[in-house]
């Protein structure tokens, strides 16, 4: 467990730059920024060009860091300070919930709370909740 | 042109996830330690993406159709059923675990690290896992948007 700086103005930045890519999208291809959404699209496409658009987005979302590092000198931090067990049970679990739940932080915390979705914002504060929960447990309940 | 389009996209997206930080799980899990190491970036993250995409929303459905499409493709299901808070609450617990969401992993995956591609490929399996009980609950398999 280690400490991260506060960034309100990067952060802020970026979720604006998220804002604005979530708005291109719909202006462009008319469907919601859900990370969880395009990526399992990908896997059954209901056509080639469905296929297309999924596979660009995903590739274009890849090259956000090398951008980032070629603008400022440096790849964005990812810093993993859990186990690999962890990082790999944890995979695991948000693939079955956000398949379940039918979406993310990306597609119902951004794009369906702006289209005041009852969905995405019962979705919302249910995962929230459960994740403030599940840190407080893990960090201050068991310790580790 | 669509391809170029979404491409492009992908990289504005790409670039704001890794400079808000949910990129990186170290600052993901702080914002959600209150009663620790307590960062609170993520705020600004939300409320910035949020707002600004309000705003789009309301001036791109003003239109009658988006530039590549008939029309738009919104998600339609009005029902707050089990399955969605269910669902919902599985993905907070393996968040909180992992501190990666997909939004936040798949840009990640540019950085090139190991842990990353773990992350998402664990993330496919339960995709897949999902899907695969879905299909086999009969006369019930609502896919993901």
């Amino acid at each position: 467990m280690f400490e991260t700086a506060f960034t309100p103005w990067a952060s802020l930045a970026g979720g604006v730059l998220i804002g604005v890519a979530s708005t291109l999208l719909m202006l462009f291809v008319g469907r919601v920024m859900g990370a969880t959404g395009v990526l399992a699209g990908m896997f059954q496409p209901s056509s080639g060009s469905d296929f297309a658009w999924r596979a660009a987005l995903l590739a274009g979302m890849a090259t956000g860091p090398a951008i980032v590092w070629l603008l400022s000198g440096e790849m964005p931090a990812v810093d993993v300070p859990i186990s690999a067990i962890a990082l790999v049970i944890g995979g695991l679990v948000v693939g079955v919930g956000v398949t379940f739940g039918s979406g993310c932080t990306s597609g119902h915390g951004v794009c369906g709370m702006a289209r005041l979705s009852p969905r995405s914002i019962v979705a919302t504060l249910t995962f929230m909740a459960f994740t403030f929960a599940t840190v407080f447990i893990i960090r201050h309940v068991i310790g580790a | 042109m669509k391809v170029i389009a979404n491409y492009l996209i992908g990289v504005v997206f790409g670039v704001g996830i890794s400079i808000s930080g949910m990129a990186n799980p170290a600052k993901v899990l702080n914002f959600f330690d209150i009663a620790g190491t307590w960062d609170p970036s993520l705020i600004f993250v939300m409320g910035g993406a949020l707002v600004t995409t309000f705003v789009g929303y309301k001036l791109v459905f003003g239109l009658k159709a988006p530039i590549f499409e008939d029309g738009f493709s919104l998600p339609t299901s009005r029902m707050i059923d089990a399955k969605l808070v269910g669902g919902s609450a599985v993905f907070g617990i393996g968040w909180g675990i992992a501190g990666f969401c997909p939004g936040g992993a798949l840009p990640a995956l540019g950085t090139g690290r190991w842990e990353v591609f773990a992350f998402v490929a664990a993330l496919l399996c339960g995709i897949f896992l999902a899907k695969f009980i879905q299909s086999t609950t009969a006369g019930r398999s609502a896919a993901a948007p």
